[in-house]
């Protein structure tokens, strides 16, 4: 499947081909790049089916219908913050006040519809303007005066669970009863709806696919063999009508009820992937951002601002926590003092790192983050099932994200000693 | 002996300091189209500082930058970029985890519809690659870290040929290349200065210097020394510009070669 340019004269560019080969060379490249170090999310999907067996042998309610619904509504907060989280450890930064900031907004938005009445819709601007305020001060503490974003940060993890205290008194919570809100996690799409979409997707998926790939062919572009792009069709395709079969199942324990549906946050989440991924990778602003993580100071003599680059991140950073923290009420049904606060934090760096996203900067996508937050809270879930003492939960997460951020060190050196990106 | 064409960028008496370090003294610098300036000069001689100021990284104290004959106010790399001056710096200021096409157009992406359009950059990088006649790069879709060093020095000056530039920098292009690479882009730059643009190479290498330089500026320590054209001096005189400031007949006055130190 070699084509050369046609305009260029076979001899004068001659090495430089569109394409591998064929399937199997693809594989072979990929098998490659693994064994250099360049593992992508590959070790958290692997890790991904490991826990499914794990949990699924130990346990026979885990790989029930109304757990994995259950598992989709836990991992929808998780997701979301690592999502915001990439954007950040992107540029070789860390955010320790996302869970918190998420706490903040989600309290903001609660107060909005209890104490002033307004509607659903006006709350949520105002959590995650509040959000994307609280980005905007660490962006400016950071990019602006050069304080370490671990400082910075560590700063506003403590100083904002003392806002959440003061919003809403000591041992208070705030109620979120608004059926919208509430509603993003404990409401189901209608069962044909969900399968409308779930075909939109994998149609319009293809379509894209297919379209690029032919259009890539004609214009002699580098493009993947055809088998390349088939696989990740199929792959898209199992995935999702796979999830939406599972979640069209009747999985209430009652006979009398039935509960059935894609609940509301996984379309959210993935109209953020698929969001997120245009903006990261099909956007100037998105290839900045990859550029600063990468080198910052090509970045700058490329003309680059870095420093509003880097702004701008920890503003996507806190506004993403915001929707996080508003998921998280919605789910809890209230938002109380450690909203966003103990672990949450450490699930979504784990989440994110997990799924493939170096904490040196420069490597990662909105999607591995999603890959990551479904391994993380696949843990919490399974070991939930198995009534293990909390305190095993903090140990197994501490330890994976131990573990992921190792994998990331060694495959750091592993592609610079291979030379691979 | 320059009096047959107007350079095309001028910097007229140029001072820098760096709090109380004054680094450039008064400089004068010209550049020619269709020639090869040489900047010479030892270690801490000012040369990389006066790079950076042409880039724009480093804002000039005083003293005047003329583009074209008309003065232009410079306060970031973009401004000079959109002059078409192109910079290649010795440590080569690539981002190792994109790939070719991406680090050609860093900065400078061509869109479509608010998109990337991908599909006409990696069109015209490889354009752009094929008119240097690299042989060597297996894709242009390799990202920059799979690169070898003369594999990169490529990639950053065909950014210049890709830019149309109209004076390109070269920051020690060939000091950590092998023999066979040195000559590629030796080649290379002579292609750039044929093609009617303003080619300054810094070296310390006086063998490429004399090979590809028609003009050859000597700094010592923060001043010009001279500004000769390559053919009218000797290895030895320039190697004595260098070290000493001057060199028989020019170079700095005694009183001012012995007031830099």
């Amino acid at each position: 499947m070699t084509t050369l340019n046609t305009k260029l004269a076979d001899g004068e560019f001659a090495a430089d081909t569109q394409s591998d080969d064929t399937f199997l060379d693809a594989v072979r490249g990929y098998a490659r790049r693994v064994r250099g170090g360049d593992m992508g999310s590959l070790p958290a999907i692997l890790g991904l089916i490991v826990l499914f067996i794990v949990f699924g042998l130990a346990n026979d309610r885990f790989a029930s219908a109304l757990n994995l619904a259950n598992l989709v509504t836990q991992a929808g907060s998780i997701c979301v913050l690592a999502m915001g989280l990439v954007f950040v450890l992107l540029l070789g930064d860390i955010d320790l006040s996302a869970g918190v900031a998420g706490g903040v907004s989600a309290c903001a938005m609660g107060l909005t519809i209890v104490n002033l009445g307004w509607p659903w819709w006006a709350a949520i601007l105002v959590g995650v303007a509040c959000g994307a305020l609280i980005g905007l001060a660490i962006g400016v503490l950071c990019a602006k005066l050069g304080i370490p974003s671990f400082v910075v940060t560590l700063a506003f993890f403590l100083g904002l669970q003392g806002v959440t205290l003061k919003l809403i008194g000591e041992g208070g919570s705030v109620r979120v009863d608004n059926p919208v809100i509430r509603g993003i996690t404990i409401d189901n799409l209608p069962v044909t709806v969900g399968w409308a979409f779930a075909l939109l997707i994998v149609v319009g998926f293809a379509g894209l696919e297919l379209y690029r790939h032919r259009s890539k062919v004609a214009a002699g572009l580098h493009h993947s063999p055809f088998g390349v792009v088939a696989a990740r069709i199929v792959g898209v395709s199992v995935v999702t009508l796979g999830v939406t079969y599972v979640l069209s199942m009747n999985r209430s324990v009652n006979p009398n009820i039935e509960i059935r549906g894609i609940p509301y946050v996984l379309p959210l989440v993935g109209l953020l992937v698929i969001t997120l991924t245009i903006i990261l990778n099909r956007t100037a602003y998105g290839r900045h951002i990859y550029a600063v993580g990468g080198n910052p100071e090509a970045a700058r003599r490329a003309g680059i601002h870095v420093d509003r680059i880097r702004l701008s991140a920890f503003v996507v950073c806190s506004s993403l926590a915001a929707l996080s923290g508003i998921i998280a009420a919605s789910y809890g049904g209230k938002v109380s003092a450690s909203s966003g606060a103990g672990n949450v934090l450490l699930y979504a760096v784990g989440a994110a790192v997990i799924g493939g996203t170096s904490l040196f900067g420069g490597k990662g996508r909105a999607l591995d983050a999603v890959v990551g937050g479904v391994v993380v809270a696949m843990i919490a879930n399974g070991l939930g099932l198995l009534n293990q003492a909390s305190y095993i939960n903090f140990l197994v997460t501490g330890g994976v994200l131990l573990l992921a951020a190792s994998v990331d060190a060694i495959s750091r050196r592993r592609r610079s000693a291979t030379g691979l990106g | 002996m320059a009096a047959a064409h107007e350079p095309i960028l001028e910097l007229r008496g140029v001072n820098k300091s760096f709090g109380v370090v004054h680094v450039l003294h008064d400089v004068d610098f010209q550049i020619y189209p269709g020639e090869v300036t040489a900047l010479v000069g030892d270690n801490g001689a000012g040369k990389s500082t006066l790079v950076k100021a042409i880039a724009g990284i480093y804002p000039i104290d005083t003293g005047t930058y003329l583009f074209e004959g008309n003065p232009v106010t410079v306060r970031d790399p973009n401004d000079v970029a959109a002059l078409g001056i192109e910079i290649v710096y010795q440590d080569l200021a690539l981002c190792d985890n994109l790939d070719i096409v991406q680090n050609m157009f860093l900065g400078r992406e061509l869109k479509r519809r608010g998109v990337l359009d991908e599909a006409r950059m990696e069109s015209m990088a490889r354009e752009a690659l094929a008119s240097l006649s690299v042989r060597t790069v297996k894709s242009v879709r390799q990202t920059v870290s799979s690169l070898s060093g003369g594999q990169r020095q490529t990639v950053a000056i065909a950014k210049s040929v890709l830019w149309n530039s109209k004076v390109v920098l070269l920051d020690e292009p060939t000091a950590a290349l092998g023999v066979a690479q040195t000559r590629q882009v030796i080649d290379l730059v002579r292609r750039l200065a044929n093609q009617g643009v303003g080619v300054v190479l810094i070296s310390h290498n006086m063998v490429d210097v004399f090979e590809v330089a028609d003009r050859i500026c000597a700094l010592y320590l923060g001043r010009v020394a001279a500004e000769v054209k390559a053919s009218e001096v000797t290895h030895s005189q320039v190697v004595e510009l260098i070290t000493a400031g001057r060199s028989g007949s020019i170079g700095l006055a005694p009183a001012e070669a012995a007031q830099s130190m």
